[in-house]
């Protein structure tokens, strides 16, 4: 649907039936073991990560998680991970590393928790560290972005070998909000600032930062099995071309790939 | 030294009025934390830090790298690396307005300076952040410029040090500014495979998408006192917890209490702990010369 305006695909993108990561985990995946904690301080119910098989494939899978009620939207801190939840994330990627397992992320945040406890952990320390080593993990990784892809706290678990984008997936450096508060001082530009952006997946496919776009119809809700089959399909395809690969191989492509992401002009002196 | 003068003549001494960022109209200059009237001489001497309470001034980028490197002598890196208009972005005045109007007010090319040099006898690759254009931001040039900073130590085998201070991702080149922050991340993840040393120095203020990627990632961490250091700014806290921040909050200080970094240094100390610590992580020959 082309006509959307990028306000409207942010809406789309934050829509309350769209699928989670959970939904999405009982959609595409055979089943799951859910794994907890950071080992350093708690486990954070803002994303969700553990073991699963795809057509007979074993990967790890980590996602970022929103609540639908209020009690669960409360509980999973309405997707915005503290520090111990990129740990947590991070820890799980570990072990797939060390098992040879294929991870595949999902990205649904609207940022990382800007509160008094995840600053005083280190959200910035816990981002940036998941940053390097993600760029270093000896094993595949594909991204998803599925709904909202909020800055910093969505990257911390987006540094991938492919990066897919669901079409009314939004995907940005800062909220539209927060941008037209700052530039227009006054958050009511928020559909203006989301067009200034450039946040579609549209827009982030010409810019090369994502490598797929998964089409969907006039939206994708829970209750839409063929989107989510689409997903599937592309997530198999991108696994079988992955694993081909010498792990040499495979992180040489990744470093070229986050390498050339940026325009710049560059004068001859 | 005279080796690295020999190699490269483009080496240059930087010393430029208009470029501090401490404001030189009159002979005194009043200090924002104690009220003290400093002669302007007398703060330029002390490192724009104030003899009388030890405010840290905010420094101008290419003054902190010539106070950084040994006889204040640096080779200037990319300095052709400049920022385009990749968006097309413009709210209340066009990003290409901004960026000709940085460049003037500033008198840079980008948001970070680098250059390569000697200090205390260690090749360094140095790069430093600075407020005055477009609050530090990072975009893609500010990426690039830093990518190639790192990758230019990997190869002639030289320590990174990075003066932090900024805004974080800058907005105008929207998704690109963010993924500077895993670009820059993957190159210093093969500089700690590399085995080469990385000192973080984070000035104020240093939020957002620097902190939550190069800013933390050194192999040792060190602030200037009181620095404001933190992923999320003070204001959007206050919104999203609805309560005053305690006082000291996201400072140096309480970064360091929280363990976020391995020290908090004076400026008019800075070089020479940044030596020592190289001594330790730099087995090169230069020093044993
Ligand atoms: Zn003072």
């Amino acid at each position: 649907m082309s006509d959307k305006t990028a306000f409207d695909r942010v809406q789309l993108a934050r829509h309350p039936d769209r699928p989670y990561t959970l939904d999405l985990i009982g959609k595409i995946f055979d089943d799951f073991v859910e794994l907890h904690g950071d080992r350093r301080f708690s486990d954070d119910a803002a994303i969700v990560a553990g073991f699963a098989s795809i057509e007979k494939m074993q990967v790890a899978v980590v996602g970022h998680q929103k609540g639908r009620d209020m009690q669960s939207r409360k509980a999973r801190n309405f997707g915005m991970p503290k520090p111990e939840g990129y740990r947590k994330a991070l820890r799980v990627m570990k072990i797939a590393e060390k098992f040879s397992r294929p991870v595949i992320t999902f990205v649904d945040t609207p940022g990382a928790y800007p509160g008094i406890d995840a600053e005083e952990r280190g959200q910035a320390e816990a981002i940036a560290y998941n940053l390097r080593e993600m760029a270093r993990l000896r094993t595949p990784v594909i991204v998803v972005v599925i709904g909202e892809g909020g800055s910093g706290g969505a990257l911390a678990i987006g540094v991938g070998d492919r990066i897919l984008m669901m079409e009314n997936a939004i995907y940005s450096v800062i909220s539209p909000e927060g941008c037209a508060a700052i530039l227009w001082k006054d958050a009511s530009f928020a559909p203006k600032a989301a067009q200034a952006l450039r946040l579609t997946a549209k827009d982030l496919f010409e810019f090369g930062v994502v490598d797929e776009v998964v089409p969907e119809d006039d939206g994708w809700f829970v209750s839409d099995e063929t989107t989510s089959s689409l997903l599937k399909r592309s997530i198999l395809k991108h696994l079988s071309d992955l694993c081909l690969l010498s792990t040499e191989e495979l992180l040489r492509l990744r470093y070229e790939k986050f390498r050339k992401m940026g325009l710049f002009f560059e004068a001859s002196f | 030294m005279s080796w690295f003068r020999r190699k490269k003549p483009k080496i240059t001494e930087l010393v430029d009025d208009k470029e501090r960022t401490v404001r030189t109209e009159g002979v005194f200059i009043k200090c924002s934390e104690c009220g003290a009237a400093l002669y302007k001489g007398e703060l330029e001497e002390s490192e724009y830090v104030c003899p009388k309470c030890g405010y840290h001034f905010r420094m101008g980028a290419r003054e902190r790298l010539k106070r950084l490197f040994d006889n204040g002598i640096y080779e200037p890196l990319d300095e052709g690396v400049m920022s385009s208009d990749p968006l097309e972005f413009f709210d209340s005045k066009s990003y290409k307005q901004r960026i000709e109007e940085a460049k003037a007010a500033s008198g840079l090319p980008e948001a970070v300076v680098t250059g390569k040099g000697v200090v205390g006898g260690h090749l360094v690759f140095a790069g430093v952040m600075d407020m005055s254009f477009i609050g530090g931001s990072m975009g893609s040039a500010v990426g690039e410029k830093i990518t190639r900073l790192i990758e230019r130590a990997i190869k002639e085998r030289g320590a990174v040090v990075i003066f932090s201070a900024s805004g974080g991702a800058r907005m105008q080149e929207g998704i690109l500014s963010l993924m500077q922050m895993a670009k820059i991340s993957a190159a210093l993840g093969r500089l700690h495979e590399e085995r080469l040393p990385y000192i973080s120095v984070m000035t104020d203020p240093t939020t957002g998408g620097v902190t939550a990627s190069f800013a933390m990632l050194g192999d040792v961490n060190i602030a200037e006192p009181k620095a404001l250091i933190g992923f999320a700014g003070p204001r959007v806290i206050e919104q999203t917890i609805r309560q005053k921040l305690p006082k000291g909050f996201q400072r140096s200080e309480f970064l360091l209490e929280h363990g976020m970094l391995d020290m908090v240094v004076d400026r008019r100390q800075m070089r020479q702990t940044i030596i020592r610590l190289l001594d330790f992580m730099m087995n090169d020959s230069l020093t044993r010369k």
